[in-house]
């Protein structure tokens, strides 16, 4: 169980506290973009492609300008008198604001409509006319490599392929040699689909622009305001808004997920009418097009292959990875990461030798590479990984849970060096494997699996033992355009002895009102209660990169413990002040300094505050406030051991996850309530793609699932009864020994779930299937094997 | 999201909407629960000019027994006949198909007249109401009739319900004898319309032999679908295996399904057949209970 080292009435870390920021949600108080209501405020809708790929011959606004209400209809020509009309993405590729004479995704904006109600705007957006010379677009990523394929990017003048960059890491000659000379090698072909975070709330913005003063107050959705903020005035400088001229304030975020990192042309287009108009301009998408527009997750192709033994020792990985970019690189990676941290694909395994490439095309598909609840693309590196390990033991006939105990990193190697260049801070992978497979009783599991089997009934247990690396990052590897990847801290605590604290990070349904203050409780002894906790407005929050990829805690956490520590330093010379002894002679338990020894000589935190500002020693400064940028030494490295247990209808083939059982190991966890819920929605969001979700297009680029109707977001209903716990490996290089939980039960748990599938389905010959594994996918994978009259449909 | 305009009225009497609908002719369309009609027009699929809505028109909604008949209102919403123990007792069927039927928040308010109204092949009701034998009752300026469900749907959202009708009363014969029912649809995720979905129900002699077979298939053909063939292949028989199998064979033969997300062509057959099997099944199993 958690040790708690404060009192349930200071509510420091290990407290199941009660989430403060609920009330608000709970009773409809939450303040979220929408609701930002500003006097004179225009409303924006916006035309989009139908079309994936088309010149733009003409736009006529005129019937839509007849309309009552509508004052402009926008477009890329428009833009371009300004140099707006293209904007940088966070990869340093390029991306349309309005495009002036292409539209290259369908559902692409095309002209934007401002009116004075947003009813008025949706109907002036059927009366725009616009003429397309269609053409034949690029949509499957292995064909945009083609010598004949059309040239996609053709702003940029030297571009002669649709090749966009290619990157490697590891021991290209040592792997080779290894897989020319194994007894085992094994392969497999594997999709990791293109799919979208779906939040509830959709992405939009008020730009109010004040003509007068030539300041820009931006509401919006972002995860990264002050990231963001910079980003505008390097778009937008030029034309006078610097960045002391803009405030980005993000209110409450109904979930981010990585999809509220870019910065959308509806943002951009929103600020230029208003700064053209004088007013308010309010931008919200609605459903569909935050589906078929906004950036999307994943869509990785990946060759993923393994050498070994006969016994079950793993030599070496290789893997090729082919990215489908859609038509710009708008990916949220730090820049020296093109595939982010995909190279943590050696996984929980003690190995010498690994290969990884990856190359990036372009297609007629909308851009994006998010990181979908994940700290950059080590979603695709972990389904890869567990995969192929599950394949390797199918092929040599070892039991996937002793394949994986023979080949784990052991606790006493850490830190361990891996072949692609992490430093692995710590972790305990047997024990957080035991326990999941007593939790699950998985020798039993085996057994009933067998005696199934001989009855023809498909029963799969699956495992995932994964290794996750967040917390981005060190300074001297992470930046985004340049901007390292620090976060930052600023406690101010009241001469009441209640503190308001600040942070660059900003909680999307996180929880940090509660653990931040928690952290700070831990460290200070005030009352988590006592502490506020404000982010998201730039003019008053200190700079940080966001929120996003598991980094709040490592980072904007460990941020709060060091200023709460500088304040403790203080609070201690105020106490020997106070109390007239020396420093060494206290004794600090939270909330609280005491004279060693004469336990009731002693000063609370809150006295001593008061004394900050009535009464402290001469030559101090007054006040009790701190900040801090915490640049980490390390990246964190949680990990989690997942099994699954599904059963398959015979008949139909629908799949039930039986039970669901995942050991995390994140840690020191600051709120356990808290870290629960985290992993119940990764869970769900883990589900997600590998039973459900996946964007479709056709062969003319047409989406083909581009409402909730077809997109699948699994509901309470899909939704198994998660069974979870924790091992406890502290970070060592963390002041508080976290690590970060929100991404890995979203990174864990589809390879769990597939590879509990495609077990259900071995004695039928498959080795795997493409997620999301759907019934329909399980009957033509069947059908294909010739085995379904046979042995299933008569049976 | 945003719909077209739209004049809306809610008439306090029935004949006052069909005067109302009499008036506006093809521009008018009326609102139920409109859980099928509102997503349509926020999307701008449908742009009726006007909406009548039956919501305040008084006695449209009640379940009762009257001549050997289940009345159903038509503005019953679906959750009032999943729940009903009235309903259950001859027709557990109800609650089968209510549970499939999208969410709470949509049975709370969609009504079983406008689920068969709406003459979509991949609403649920109407392959219950095909295996229950139902027939419908339609009111106009000129009175009242009655339609049989095998005549009620016409095509693809088209419907026996004419320009300037309502429809006011869905009617089911109580069987006298031993019987039962059962609904089932595999579909992707909860809320989905069906990949394949099979209503049957049964009656049988006091020997056990099968006297009458309904059975209804939704959204494998343009129109919900009676899989005749499998009915006759019950009916005489005492529902051995082979019968069973046959008629599970038949309505995967006979449906007519088309291929999209959901899956191709031969899933869906062998979907019915999966689903009908178990139907039968599930359906004897009920009327054999006690």
């Amino acid at each position: 169980m958690i040790q708690c080292k404060t009192s349930k009435e200071i509510g420091g870390m290990g407290h199941s506290m009660k989430r403060k920021e609920d009330d608000r949600f709970i009773h409809g108080k939450g303040n979220y973009t929408d609701d930002v209501k500003l006097p004179g405020t225009l409303y924006m809708d916006i035309v989009r492609s139908p079309y994936a790929y088309a010149k733009i011959k003409n736009i006529d606004s005129s019937e839509a300008l007849k309309i009552p209400g509508v004052l402009a209809v926008i477009t890329g020509k428009d833009l371009e008198q300004y140099n707006l009309h293209w904007m940088p993405t966070l990869m340093s590729d390029t991306q349309m604001v309005l495009p002036v004479d292409t539209v290259m995704y369908q559902a692409q904006e095309v002209a934007a409509i401002i009116a004075t109600e947003k009813y008025i705007a949706r109907d002036a957006r059927e009366a725009v006319r616009v003429e397309y010379e269609v053409m034949k677009p690029v949509v499957d990523p292995f064909k945009a490599l083609d010598a004949d394929a059309p040239v996609l990017r053709t702003d940029k003048p030297d571009k002669k392929d649709n090749h966009i960059w290619h990157w490697e890491v590891g021991q290209k000659e040592e792997t080779e040699k290894i897989f020319e000379e194994a007894e085992v090698t094994v392969k497999e072909q594997m999709h990791i689909p293109r799919i979208h975070v779906a939040s509830i709330e959709t992405c939009g913005c008020v730009a109010s622009y004040d003509k007068v003063d030539n300041y820009l107050t931006m509401y919006m959705t972002t995860q990264a305001p002050h990231a963001i903020r910079t980003v505008f005035a390097l778009v937008a400088g030029h034309v006078g808004l610097t960045e002391e001229k803009i405030r980005v304030i993000s209110p409450d975020i109904g979930g981010g997920f990585g999809g509220k990192v870019p910065v959308y042309p509806g943002y951009v287009i929103a600020i230029a009418a208003s700064f053209l108009i004088g007013k308010p301009v309010k931008w919200i998408e609605d459903r569909s097009e935050n589906l078929q527009a906004d950036s999307f997750a994943r869509d990785y192709h990946i060759t993923a292959e393994l050498a070994g033994t006969k016994d079950g020792k793993i030599l070496a990985t290789r893997m090729k990875v082919l990215a489908d970019h859609g038509y710009t690189d708008a990916s949220a990676n730090p820049s020296k990461f093109p595939t982010g941290m995909f190279s943590i694909g050696t996984g929980s395994y003690d190995y010498p030798n690994a290969f990884m490439e990856a190359d990036a095309v372009y297609t007629n598909k909308p851009p994006g590479g998010v990181a979908y609840r994940c700290s950059f693309r080590v979603t695709e590196a972990v389904h890869a990984i567990e995969r192929i390990t599950d394949r390797f033991a199918l092929e040599i006939g070892k039991d996937p849970a002793a394949l994986r105990f023979q080949n784990f990193i052991k606790k006493e190697q850490f830190p361990y060096h891996s072949p692609t260049g992490w430093e692995y801070d710590s972790g305990d992978y047997e024990a957080g494997l035991k326990l999941a497979m007593k939790g699950v009783d998985y020798d039993n599991l085996r057994i009933e699996q067998a005696e199934k089997r001989k009855k023809g009934e498909l029963m799969g247990i699956g495992l995932s033992t994964f290794t996750e690396i967040v917390g981005a990052g060190p300074s001297k590897d992470f930046d985004i355009l340049g901007i390292k990847m620090f976060d930052s801290a600023e406690i101010r605590v009241h001469p009441t002895g209640k503190a308001i604290a600040r942070f660059g990070t900003k909680s999307q349904g996180q929880g940090h009102e509660t653990t931040y203050a928690q952290i700070i409780a831990e460290e200070l002894g005030i009352p988590a209660k006592d502490i506020q906790i404000e982010e998201g407005d730039t003019d008053t929050a200190p700079y940080g990169l966001g929120t996003y990829a598991s980094r709040s805690t490592p980072t904007a956490g460990a941020a709060a413990v060091m200023a709460a520590r500088k304040l403790r330093d203080k609070a201690k010379k105020i106490a020997a002040y106070l109390l007239e002894v020396s420093e060494d002679d206290l004794e600090w338990e939270p909330g609280k300094f005491s004279v060693k020894g004469a336990p009731e000589k002693s000063k609370t935190i809150q006295e001593i505050v008061f004394a900050s500002y009535t009464n402290h020693p001469q030559g101090m400064e007054a006040g009790f406030e701190a900040t801090h940028y915490y640049d980490p030494p390390n990246l964190t490295f949680p990990s989690g051991a997942y099994i699954c247990v599904v059963d398959i209808d015979s008949d139909t083939f629908e799949i039930k996850v039986r039970r669901f059982v995942a050991i995390d190991d994140a840690g020191h966890i600051i709120n356990p309530m808290i870290a629960q819920g985290q992993v119940h929605g990764g869970l769900t969001q883990g589900i997600a793609p590998a039973m459900y979700e996946e964007l479709i297009y056709d062969d003319d680029g047409n989406i083909l699932n581009g409402t909730l109707m077809d997109y699948l977001v699994p509901t309470a209903v899909e939704s198994p009864s998660w069974e979870t716990g924790h091992t406890v490996t502290p970070s060592p290089h963390h002041p508080i020994g976290a690590k970060g939980i929100g991404e890995s039960p979203t990174v864990g748990a589809p390879p769990a779930i597939a590879n509990a599938i495609v077990d259900a389905l071995k004695p039928y010959g498959i080795t795997h299937l493409d997620i999301p594994i759907t019934p329909y996918k399980i009957f033509k994978a069947l059908k294909e094997k010739g085995v379904l009259d046979k042995n299933i449909v008569e049976s | 999201m945003i719909p077209s305009t739209f004049d809306y009225t809610a008439p306090s009497s029935l004949d006052e909407a069909l005067k109302l609908l009499h008036d506006f002719g093809d521009d008018a369309k009326i609102l139920a629960g409109g859980h099928s009609l509102i997503p349509m027009m926020k999307l701008r699929f449908a742009e009726p000019e006007h909406l009548i809505d039956l919501n305040n028109i008084p006695g449209l909604s009640y379940l009762k027994i009257e001549g050997g008949m289940f009345k159903i209102g038509a503005m019953t919403r679906e959750v009032e006949t999943e729940e009903s123990a009235e309903i259950a007792v001859h027709f557990p069927i109800f609650a089968d198909v209510a549970k499939l039927i999208a969410d709470p928040q949509v049975r709370n308010f969609g009504t079983l007249g406008g689920n068969l109204a709406h003459g979509d092949a991949a609403n649920d009701q109407p392959a219950v109401m095909l295996a229950l034998d139902a027939s419908v009752e339609i009111a106009g300026l000129d009175g009242r009739r009655t339609v049989g469900i095998d005549d009620f749907f016409y095509g693809f959202y088209s419907t026996a319900v004419q320009e300037g009708e309502i429809l006011t009363e869905i009617l089911i014969p109580i069987p006298s004898g031993r019987s039962g029912n059962a609904y089932h649809k595999v579909e992707r995720k909860v809320g989905d319309y069906a990949t394949g979905g099979v209503a049957v129900h049964l009656e049988f002699d006091e020997q056990g032999i099968c006297t009458k077979a309904g059975i209804g298939l939704t959204n494998v053909n343009p129109t919900p679908l009676r899989a005749v063939r499998s009915e006759a292949a019950l009916v005489g028989t005492s529902l051995d295996d082979d019968a069973i199998a046959s008629a599970a064979q038949y309505a995967s033969e006979d449906c007519n399904p088309s291929s999209d997300l959901r899956g191709d062509i031969d899933y869906k057959r062998h979907i019915i057949k999966a689903v009908t099997k178990k139907m039968i099944n599930k359906a004897k199993q009920r009327a054999f209970k006690n």
